[in-house]
């Protein structure tokens, strides 16, 4: 177990570099650059011309990218070209916010998810189904920024029972109840899209897993439906989930860009988006690479999971 | 068509009759890779070192229970996977590593029969579509001349033509694996791999399917490795007889040799151990081996048979016997004791 | 006294997208303690369907639409899902035919084999436990205590069908019906359990209703048979009457498909020519007939029951009726032998 860790740890290296030297040569391709997006119009074009030199803008491609994996080999991931402020402290306090959100969403959508996969499956084809199936499918396809408009303007703008944006009241203390309640909405938006796609999976799943012999025996043994389907079946069902859930990590990094705009929620997402405005390239390679890493870790992880709940699978 | 009562298999084939496909110490190993670099920490030694002459002609029956490498030597000979070391030779020449265009005229003559009916047809093309497209494939017809084909071809496993139209899906299991050995036929093959064609049939099916590949034996002349499990098929249809333990060939003889006169222990508690449809041989003296098959992957020291064999001596256990064969009938026994 | 299994004219349907399919019409049968009962057919013939009539595991779409069954005299065609639940795994148990597939691959050998040891025995823990191993002991397993704590992918076919053995004889059942118990191993292991079958058989006297299309298990196991045809028992006999003198046409076109080993060259096997016909379009009269080379007008008009022909020998044909008294039977019955259906 150790060892096959180990060898995906060592396959993560190669990866990662591929990934930041694509990510380099996009970033840059893109239009502008940093000094002309906060060029004063009055600044002369010779001074723009020293900042830019004094960046390093005007290097070769291969000598700033050097540059860059250079420092970040030192554990440095530079100085933000718009704020000033070091990449590391920008991103690391926009972490946990991202990080609360996207396990809240998770684990509510599953919460949403299983069950009514399950009873999708139990009853197949009949009215019950058919809605569950016809919610996923709404799930799905409403866009965030939709739903999430749709849910301050009822929640907090008519009813005003919940806080329109933001992670805590504006001089407020912060606690634990304050946080909960900037939490519900953006936790809402992300989780029903991520139910709407699980509920599917989960219901083919268990469709496949209730088709099994073994459940066969189980009854044959006298054993009574309700464990039928909640012991012996269940937990296969749930085997295939694993890797669903854990493909849904990264993209909830993705889907949290919008939902956090919506919400002023200040996450990554939402520096994203500041970062890509102002091409701040440090900003954005660190952005790239923490994306990167989490598609990776949660690769890994999915297959260690998997490897811990199947004892069939073995890796090596 | 043609009445069965006619056409008698001659058993052995004499020895002058030309060897049309030979294994000369065939091996397929796949490697079991391991560690952090995934470096190959052994290999399951499916097929290990086994030589066999198939004569023109003639069927030969390959016999042993799962694991033994059967299917795997038949999937090689077809290049359908690789070998690991050891020749094989059709027509006296060494396709072992032919590449592929030199490999391509040779597959038109080498065909295979599979087991189960229901996966190998795809289920959405109609049956004439999947006549044709290996005639078209190798230049082997015209769109124009391959109609005809296909009834001909369907005249000779027993499908009505009409039929042709139809869906793989819409035919029966029995209809489905004469389909499949229509199939077979579009090319005009010389040489058939059959591979458990009638083990996923029942049993009245069985007896069609199987008097089917007689006939159509005798008609064109085929030459067939017919692998199964199930000895009742293998003693029907086989002139000789090649029974597998663990990758290796333990016996080889004429059908009458192996099933009258068995000289292996593994042969001998085959037969054994078949059930017999007759309630009145019950009470008879029986062998049970106990346990199970080992694991190709690290076979027995010795004879290969020896944790499970009946009669083992201490010899069975360090030194591996040799396929021996007793004068020049060919009827060979792998075992230090034979029978 | 009552026989422990009476099955009386039982019809089993199933609801299918295209109308309603009778898969057993009209089976009836007895089975006393510790008698074995072969059931032979091909597949779609109704055998497993009748089994898991008698358990009723039907599924959804399935039911008992007519006749009734009784075990040890009792009424079982009524009784409630959860009186049936008592019954399952402990009166009646059941093995089936994949091995591989009839065990749950995520939990241990020895938490399958107490679930219905807790559920009808009533033992907890330890106690469970050792009964478990005992069990496993009994079917032949070496290691028991390691095997307790083993995943099902672990073990070889063989092994697994012992574990479902365990299973199912743990709770003492009066019946055990085995579903082609032997289908999916190999020849050796095959001749292992068939030969733990007949050992537990003799120390438990456990009646056995063995379901099986191989004429050479039947021939080693059975007491009785019954062949299937199309939903139907065909013929029913003892094991002898059955393969000395066969008297349906579809069980003589079965026993001449099946190559003998004994015999010397057999230069072709006679085959019933064409296929079984489906159970929603089964032909009127004998449904055999459309494959039968004795059918004649009446039998393609009219059903034929089930006749006793001969004290304990019963057929369903018309032709063996007005031929049992004939010096020589079924001179006509020249199976067909070619290769292709017609």
């Amino acid at each position: 177990m150790l060892t096959y860790i180990a060898r995906r740890l060592l396959i993560f290296i190669p990866v990662l570099l591929g990934i930041t030297i694509i990510n380099f040569i996009i970033v840059n391709m893109a239009p502008g650059n940093p000094v002309d997006m906060y060029i004063d119009p009055n600044m002369s074009p010779e001074i723009a011309e020293a900042k830019k030199e004094a960046l390093g803008l005007n290097d070769p491609l291969i000598v700033q990218y050097g540059k860059w994996l250079g420092t970040l080999l030192t554990g440095d991931l530079g100085y933000s070209m718009s704020s000033y402020a070091p990449v590391a402290q920008l991103v690391g306090e926009r972490i946990m916010p991202t990080v609360t959100l996207g396990l809240a969403s998770l684990i509510l959508a599953l919460l949403i998810a299983v069950p009514l996969g399950i009873l999708s499956a139990l009853k197949q084809n009949t009215k019950i189904d058919y809605l569950v199936t016809g919610l996923s499918f709404i799930g799905t396809s409403i866009p965030n920024f939709f739903l999430g408009l749709a849910l301050i303007y009822i929640f907090a703008v008519n009813l005003g029972v919940l806080p329109t944006g933001g992670m805590q009241q504006l001089g407020g203390d912060g606690g634990l109840q304050d946080r909960i309640m900037h939490l519900i909405l953006p936790t809402i938006v992300l989780a029903t899209g991520i139910a709407g796609r699980k509920v599917r999976y989960v219901r083919a799943s268990m469709l496949e897993v209730l088709k099994q012999d073994y459940l066969r025996t189980a009854r044959s043994k006298g054993v009574h439906e309700f464990w039928v389907t909640n012991k012996h079946a269940l937990r296969n069902a749930l085997l295939p989930i694993i890797t669903v859930v854990g493909m849904e990590i990264p993209l909830l990094l993705g889907g949290a860009i919008i939902t956090e705009q919506i919400f002023q929620w200040p996450g990554i997402g939402q520096l994203t988006l500041q970062s890509m405005m102002s091409r701040d390239y440090p900003t954005i390679m660190a952005l790239n690479l923490i994306a990167a890493i989490a598609v990776l870790g949660s690769n890994l992880l999915t297959d260690i999971l998997y490897s811990a709940a199947d004892p069939r699978i073995k890796v090596s | 068509m043609i009445e069965f009562d006619e056409l008698p298999i001659k058993a052995p084939l004499p020895e002058t009759a030309s060897t049309l496909l030979q294994l000369d110490n065939l091996k397929t190993y796949y490697p079991i890779r391991k560690g952090l670099l995934a470096r190959t920490k052994g290999y399951v030694k499916a097929v290990d070192g086994v030589s066999l002459d198939i004569r023109e002609g003639e069927t030969l029956g390959l016999v042993g229970e799962s694991g033994c490498g059967k299917s795997t030597i038949g999937r090689t000979i077809l290049r359908l996977e690789e070998s690991t070391g050891g020749a094989i030779r059709y027509r006296g020449e060494n396709i072992t590593s032919y590449p592929i265009a030199k490999m391509r005229p040779l597959r038109t003559e080498m065909q295979m029969i599979f087991q189960d009916p229901f996966s190998s047809l795809n289920p959405w093309m109609r049956v004439k579509d999947i006549l044709k497209e290996p005639m078209l494939a190798h230049g082997k017809a015209t769109n124009a001349t391959a109609e005809a084909e296909v009834d001909r071809l369907l005249d000779a496993v027993g499908i009505p033509r009409s039929y042709k139209d139809r869906f793989a899906h819409e035919f029966s299991g029995g209809q489905r694996q004469r389909i499949g050995i229509a199939r077979a036929l579009s090319l005009n093959p010389k040489f058939i791999v059959c591979d458990e064609p009638v083990s996923a049939l029942d049993v009245s099916i069985q007896a069609q399917v199987l008097n089917l590949l007689k006939e159509l034996q005798k008609e064109l002349g085929l030459t067939y490795l017919f692998i199964a499990h199930g000895l009742g098929a293998v003693k029907y249809i086989s002139t000789r007889i090649a029974v597998m333990y663990l990758g290796k060939v333990v016996e080889i003889g004429t059908r009458d040799e192996i099933f009258r006169s068995p000289k292996h222990p593994y042969t001998r508690v085959l037969l054994n151990a078949y059930p017999v449809p007759n309630p009145h041989l019950r009470g008879r003296e029986k062998i049970v081996v106990q346990g199970d098959v080992p694991s190709p992957a690290n076979p027995p020291s010795g004879c290969r048979f020896h944790t499970r064999c009946p009669f083992v001596q201490e010899r069975c256990r360090v030194e591996e016997p040799m396929l021996a064969a007793e004068g020049s009938g060919g009827h060979a026994a792998a075992c230090h004791f034979a029978l | 006294m009552n026989d422990l299994l009476e099955v009386d004219g039982i019809e089993t349907v199933f609801r299918t997208e295209r109308g309603e399919v009778t898969s057993v019409d009209g089976v009836s049968f007895r089975l006393k303690a510790g008698e074995t009962l072969g059931i032979v057919g091909e597949s779609g013939c109704g055998k497993s369907v009748t089994s898991l009539s008698i358990m009723r595991l039907l599924g959804k779409n399935g039911s008992i639409r007519k006749g009734e069954i009784r075990l040890n005299g009792r009424s079982i065609t009524g009784l409630a899902e959860s009186a049936m639940r008592r019954i399952r795994g402990s009166e009646v148990s059941m093995i089936f035919q994949d091995p591989m597939t009839s065990l749950n691959p995520v939990y241990t050998i020895g938490s399958q084999l107490t679930e219905s040891i807790a559920l009808h025995l009533k033992l907890k823990g330890k106690e469970a436990r050792k009964h478990a191993v005992d069990m496993l002991r009994k079917v032949g397993i070496s290691r028991p205590e390691e095997i307790m704590n083993e995943y099902p992918h672990k073990l070889s076919g063989g092994m697994r069908q012992r574990v479902m053995i365990a299973i199912a004889l743990s709770c003492k059942p009066k019946l055990l019906i085995a579903d082609e118990p032997t289908t999916a191993l190999d020849v050796t292991i095959q001749a292992q359990i068939l030969d733990l079958m007949k050992k537990l058989r003799e120390e438990t006297g456990t009646a056995i209703m063995l379901i099986t299309h191989d004429l050479g298990v039947v021939a080693e196991m059975a007491d009785r048979v019954i062949v299937m045809y199309a939903g139907q028992v065909v013929e029913e006999a003892d094991v002898f009457t059955l393969f000395d003198k066969p008297l349906h046409p579809y069980t003589i076109g079965l026993m001449g498909s099946i190559p003998h080993l004994d015999a010397d060259d057999e230069e072709a096997l006679s085959s019933i020519p064409g296929t079984v016909p489906p159970l929603q379009n089964m032909p009127p009269g004998c449904r055999f007939h459309t494959r039968c080379p004795l059918a004649n007008e009446k039998c393609a008009a009219e059903r034929p029951p089930l006749m006793e022909l001969a004290p304990g020998h019963q057929v369903r044909c018309w032709a063996a009726q007005s031929d049992i008294g004939s010096a020589a039977p079924y001179a006509a019955l020249n199976l067909e032998t070619r290769g292709a259906t017609t």
